[in-house]
């Protein structure tokens, strides 16, 4: 009888890797879920590994849970800028071979990274409701200046971007924000700027609110993430991006340290950081593809949706990844402080 | 002992024997009855007593700097912790920095600087990415390290970083405890209030109460009319309307939280009827600030008000009131004064249950409140999942659970009973 049963427990265990691969790929959802979906998971199966898609809201809280337990069931991770450094320098992830993936040159600068490659470019910017506002505001300024536009605006709860756009609108160059935002007087003064703002601002949690917030009216202009924007237009709505002093930023794909299908998540990415399906990506939602040769592959109308098109990143700032990692809990506290007054 | 109290029971030849026995039989029959709960109670300290224990050590532990950096634990044990320490320090420490067995470590100790200090993180990290210092070898001399560290970043020399080192250097700390009352330990130790621009915690906690207060009294407002109106229907009827109570209590609170979104929008059904009615002009502000925080929350927390109540009141015998009616007394002035009084225990029992429920909430202020309306659970969550700070989020955890065992002791104090759910 045991022996029997110790048998079947080898037959199966050998049988295993056998069996079709599948791997578990980890997405913000939304609109990004579904391109993703047709750019990369459909085609991906086709070449033998069956691709899992699981939601998440960015919790790194649950991929340290999972290294730190050695049970890691998510095999590919996409993950935002400010966690790539930190889980990298905390032993989160593992370590890319990029001889796996591919020629590094191809790629943006920013896009490579110890432990994380970039899956696409993304970038907060205001929006307006076309339909509603025939001239809609063109700078920072313009979205702090409630008596040119009256009426409620949406941002982000939380520091991140707010304090960028708040020194921004205070009239400190694209170029110079993080350099004065250092100092405890460019912070001072960027917690004085949204503190005019402070009554007129209409709070949104997750990326899909805006755009409803918008096509609602309960604001007149909204900080929001570029591909909600596409989506939302593509649904028929008509709403307009102004793209000045847009903060642009990379989301990456990282592999939890200690997975068993190490090789297959690899595969995967490499798969997905080819021209052919970033180009088939940025067709379905706009954002910027990582691999350059990715833009050959795109038509004039596609382009000037996305972020890293000419036109759209002339006054653009990066997000500062090393400064957000410095100073993020502190502002994050502060702005805590700050809205409770 | 026994004996003094032993009095020889008539008629019997062995009182001893007999009430051994006795004490025999009832101990056995205890055990039965416990061993019949242990599986309960294991239960309860495995998903329980065992996580919240883990949750309080997590919120004095501090054992990344002393594991990673024993060494300089030791160089600066003199130091004053004014101007920079010792050479010995920066030897110490590059020395320390060198010999971590993994980055992730050296990722760890980059954190915690970091939550104490910021921009310790990327000192540390760059720091630890450039080891081996150049033109240094580690029998080179104390002051060529420092040299060569000092060169490699000039932050080095700021002492507040070397504070941060010192500070931290043993395993256990207050520190996380302090900071979520707004208080901080200076670099000797001094304890004091942290600069204005960053008093959080107190005003979020008090923010916290005032929600969970509100919420408390318009569910007791809503639910004792509901309930005693239940209480004076057939059995029948109070049946369905129970039915009614409870499906949205059964319903998921994303769902119901959804659902107010669309009702309660500007161009929402709630905004629509009362513009249709010429009551308003301009949509109401319903969404995304107090007000629609504190509907949403009371519809979800209603039926925990309501079934204590309706319970109590079941077993309250209408005579009384009836009695004091036929005896004169004015029909209002009666309930208030022979009706309400006997309903005490579930107005007590539902106002517990719906008040210590709400200062948990999470889910209901993020997705409908503005940022001012975010009660504690939502920094607990951000320190979790954000910035990965974990024992500042078991400090939070610790202090909402001691605001709810104050609570309670309070409630037992004044009620001078244990909670009861009728």
């Amino acid at each position: 009888m045991k022996k029997s049963l110790l048998t079947a427990a080898l037959v199966v265990g050998f049988s295993l890797p056998a069996l079709a691969q599948q791997i578990t790929v980890v997405n913000f959802g939304g609109a990004n879920a579904n391109a993703q979906k047709k750019a990369y998971y459909e085609p991906f199966e086709k070449t033998g590994t069956k691709v899992v898609p699981v939601e998440y809201n960015g919790e790194q809280a649950k991929i340290k849970a999972m290294v730190e337990t050695k049970k890691v069931t998510w095999d590919v991770v996409e993950v935002e800028s400010p966690d790539v450094a930190r889980g990298c320098d905390e032993g989160l992830f593992e370590k890319l071979d990029y001889s796996k993936i591919g020629n590094k040159s191809d790629f943006l600068p920013a896009a490579v990274t110890e432990c994380g490659i970039g899956v696409f470019v993304w970038s907060t910017v205001m929006a307006y409701n076309g339909d509603k506002l025939k001239d809609g505001p063109k700078t920072w300024a313009d979205f702090f200046d409630t008596k040119k536009f009256a009426g409620k605006r949406g941002m982000r709860k939380g520091a991140r971007y707010n304090v960028e756009f708040a020194l921004m609108a205070d009239g400190v160059k694209s170029g110079d924000v993080y350099k004065v935002l250092a100092t405890k007087d460019g912070a001072d003064r960027a917690f004085k700027k949204l503190t005019e703002l402070k009554p007129s601002i209409q709070w949104w949690e997750a990326g899909a609110q805006p755009p409803q917030f918008l096509i609602a009216g309960d604001v007149v202009m909204s900080t929001v993430y570029n591909g909600r924007v596409d989506a939302a237009n593509r649904e028929g709505k008509n709403l307009k991006i102004s793209w000045t002093g847009g903060i642009y930023d990379l989301d990456y794909w990282v592999v939890p340290k200690g997975t068993p299908n190490k090789d297959a998540a690899l595969k995967f990415i490499a798969f997905a950081s080819t021209p052919e399906a970033q180009a088939e990506y940025a067709k379905n939602i706009a954002y910027g593809p990582t691999n350059t040769k990715a833009l050959a592959k795109l038509d004039a109308k596609v382009l000037a949706n996305l972020p890293t098109s000419p036109a759209n990143s002339g006054d653009a700032l990066q997000f500062d990844l090393k400064f957000w990692a410095d100073q993020g809990e502190q502002l994050e506290k502060r702005f805590a402080a700050w809205a409770a007054q | 002992m026994s004996s003094t109290l032993a009095t020889p029971l008539p008629g019997l030849a062995d009182p001893q024997a007999l009430r051994q026995s006795l004490a025999r039989a009832e101990r056995q029959r205890k055990l039965r009855a416990i061993s019949l709960t242990l599986p309960l109670l294991l239960f309860l300290a495995l998903t329980f007593l065992v996580p919240i224990g883990v949750l309080l050590k997590r919120a004095v532990e501090n054992p990344e700097v002393a594991n990673a950096l024993p060494r300089t634990a030791v160089a600066l044990q003199g130091w004053n912790r004014e101007g920079t320490p010792p050479a010995e320090a920066y030897a110490a420490l590059t020395r320390d920095l060198a010999s971590l067995p993994d980055s992730a470590d050296a990722g760890a100790l980059a954190r915690r600087l970091n939550s104490e200090m910021p921009g310790a993180r990327s000192l540390v990290m760059a720091t630890y990415k450039a080891l081996p210092l150049p033109q240094t070898t580690p029998t080179s001399a104390a002051p060529e390290i420092q040299a060569a560290l000092l060169a490699l970043d000039p932050r080095w020399n700021e002492p507040a970083y070397w504070q941060a080192i010192a500070k931290n250097a043993s395993r256990w700390t207050p520190d996380y405890l302090l900071t979520s009352v707004d208080l901080r330990r200076d670099a000797k130790g001094t304890i004091g209030r942290v600069e204005p621009e960053q008093r959080a915690f107190g005003r979020i906690l008090i923010r916290t109460f005032e929600i969970s207060l509100v919420v408390t009294l318009w569910c007791l407002l809503l639910a004792y009319p509901l309930a005693y109106w239940l209480t004076t229907l057939s059995a029948r009827q109070a049946n369905v309307l129970m039915i009614l109570v409870l499906v949205p209590f059964w319903t998921s609170i994303l769902v119901r939280v959804a659902a107010w979104i669309v009702l309660l929008q500007s161009e929402g059904l709630v905004n629509h009827a009362l513009q249709g009615l010429h009551l308003i002009t301009q949509p109401l502000a319903l969404l995304f600030n107090r007000t629609g925080v504190v509907i949403a929350m009371v519809h979800i927390l209603l039926p925990f008000m309501i079934l204590p109540l309706y319970s109590v009141m079941q077993s309250v015998p209408p005579t009384y009131l009836r009695a004091a009616v036929s005896l004169g007394s004015p029909p209002l002035a009666a309930f208030f004064r022979v009706y309400v009084p006997q309903t005490y225990p579930g107005i007590g029992a539902g106002a517990l249950l719906v008040f210590i429920l709400s200062i948990g909430y999470y889910v209901t202020p993020a997705l409908l409140g503005g940022a001012d309306d975010q009660m504690l659970s939502y920094y607990i969550a951000q320190y979790t999942n954000v910035n990965v700070n974990w024992g500042m989020a078991c400090a939070l955890g610790a202090l909402l659970l001691a605001a709810t065992l104050v609570l309670y002791a309070i409630y037992r104090r004044v009620t001078n009973s244990e909670l009861s759910l009728g």
